[in-house]
């Protein structure tokens, strides 16, 4: 399984794990996947939610723009949500005149503090599976609604996903190197997923 | 279509080919035209059942009518187990929502009912996607809308068993086209009919001379209900099918005895782009020698 683990980054101390190089190039690959595509759409903010399976749950990994400094680390269950559809599916989707209603994607809104009048999300696909979600809120009114756009937002997703999936693969350069427990802990947990997939069964 | 059901004379229940019987031993009562050859009224999509396999459906929703059944595919965590149990959780996104109100909006006196495939905990579109859709087709529903699709291709065989039993049972299968150039299932199929968008602003729908994917529908900026009792716009071809699941409920309200080829000929037949001319002056009937016959 080459989905990342989803927990490195957070701040709450029952996930928090000591950084290593790898956490850091993720974390600076998908801080300028969010950057570009804001600046892409020119888009009030942008996010890359990755999913962890086993909690069930979609976590904000980086965000650019609106929530910058808060959200990273914020979770919500992976099934509800235009993000979570988007995850479920594996289709990107687009809408608009959100503001106007109410109830729109309550449990992300409520963790945000920010309801947008557009969004547009699309999935992080690697190998046929769905690593996360980038969104990006607020494109601006010429960059909204089209096919185009969301081809646009789909491809510029896929590209994002495949650099994961690389800087996944990285590890095993410097797999000579002795692991310290919670490293170990990783690897061996990336192990069982792996035979989970391999079977059939992940 | 021919089965082997019991009290059949044996060697008569399956149709492989007919043997000693003749035209009048497989009547097939169609349905008839028009009084008079008269226009026939418009079609409302009365009387015909029409089954939305995704995150549910709002209930109560103004542009959505009622709902005449929510059903939720749940999987164990921990067995594996899936089951199809009655709900009243609605919808987990909206996405349910906004294809039963064009359902509605395009076949308004249809029924609606609603199976959740997506939303109980994350499943991608694998074993939850395949037994809702199994189970609506089990239910014998006219029209099943899926705006959704698999990448996993080990569900295609199975998928693909579905689709045509879903044909030959009279259970027509409107299928999303993905939206990204990826192989998926189960719109590839030729038993069900496929939909991706196009970009008129007219409700319209086009025959696409290039398949796989076999129709168009507006999918571009489409209103459409949303959580909430509100209204919102969205684009993809997740909602260019149900507009084309709507046309399929009218037609059938009008004819209910058609087939599902039937139908997709009645789409061919209607759609904005298709247009009789006149015939080549070099007609393949023409210039085959078929002498020899």
């Amino acid at each position: 399984m080459t989905t990342p683990r989803t927990d490195a980054t957070l701040p709450p101390a029952p996930f928090a794990v000591p950084a290593a190089p790898g956490d850091d190039a993720r974390r600076e690959l998908l801080q300028s996947v969010v950057d570009v595509a804001r600046a892409i759409f020119g888009a009030a903010a942008s996010s890359v939610f990755l999913l962890d399976e086993e909690a069930d749950e979609l976590v904000f990994q980086a965000v650019s723009g609106e929530g910058e400094e808060f959200l990273v680390g914020r979770r919500f269950p992976a099934g509800r949500g235009i993000a979570g559809w988007v995850a479920s599916s594996g289709e990107p989707m687009v809408v608009d005149d959100l503001s106007q209603d109410s109830s729109f994607d309550r449990s992300l809104a409520e963790s945000t503090a920010y309801v947008p009048d557009a969004l547009m999300a699309a999935p992080l696909i690697s190998d046929a599976r769905v690593l996360g979600v980038l969104e990006v809120l607020d494109p601006s009114p010429q960059a909204r609604s089209g096919v185009r756009e969301l081809d646009l937002l789909a491809m510029f997703a896929r590209q994002a996903a495949a650099a994961l999936r690389v800087l996944a693969t990285q590890p095993a350069v410097s797999a000579a190197r002795p692991l310290d427990g919670e490293r170990r802990e990783d690897a061996l947990q990336l192990l069982g997923s792996l035979e989970r997939l391999l079977r059939g069964t992940g | 279509m021919g089965t082997s059901g019991g009290g059949t004379v044996p060697g008569q229940g399956l149709t492989w080919s007919l043997r000693g019987r003749g035209p009048d031993d497989v009547p097939v009562p169609a349905d008839e035209g028009p009084p008079g050859g008269l226009p026939a009224r418009q079609a409302t999509g009365r009387g015909v059942r029409v089954c939305v396999v995704d995150s549910g459906v709002e209930r109560d929703h103004p542009l959505v009518g009622p709902v005449e059944s929510s059903w939720v595919v749940v999987k164990d965590p921990a067995s594996g187990s899936i089951t199809v149990e009655p709900t009243v959780t609605g919808d987990t996104c909206g996405h349910g929502t906004a294809c039963a109100g064009i359902i509605r909006r395009t076949a308004p006196d249809c029924e609606i009912h609603s199976v959740r495939v997506l939303g109980e905990r994350f499943s991608g579109t694998g074993d939850v996607l395949m037994a809702g859709l199994r189970w609506a087709v089990e239910q014998r529903f006219d029209v099943v809308n899926l705006s959704l699709s698999t990448t996993r291709s080990r569900f295609a065989p199975e998928l693909h068993g579905l689709a045509d039993r879903a044909y030959f049972g009279r259970t027509v299968i409107v299928a999303s086209a993905h939206n990204t150039p990826v192989e998926s299932f189960p719109w590839r199929f030729a038993s069900v009919i496929s939909v991706g968008s196009h970009q008129e602003d007219a409700e319209l729908h086009l025959y696409n001379p290039d398949p796989p994917v076999e129709f168009f529908g507006p999918g571009q900026n489409v209103s459409v209900p949303w959580l909430g009792g509100r209204t919102i716009r969205t684009t993809g071809n997740s909602f260019a099918t149900p507009y084309v699941a709507g046309l399929c409920a009218r037609v059938l309200s009008g004819h209910p005895s058609m087939t599902v080829f039937q139908l997709k000929n009645a789409l061919y037949l209607s759609a904005a782009n298709v247009h009789a001319g006149p015939r080549p002056s070099t007609a393949a009937g023409d210039t085959s020698d078929d002498s020899e016959n």
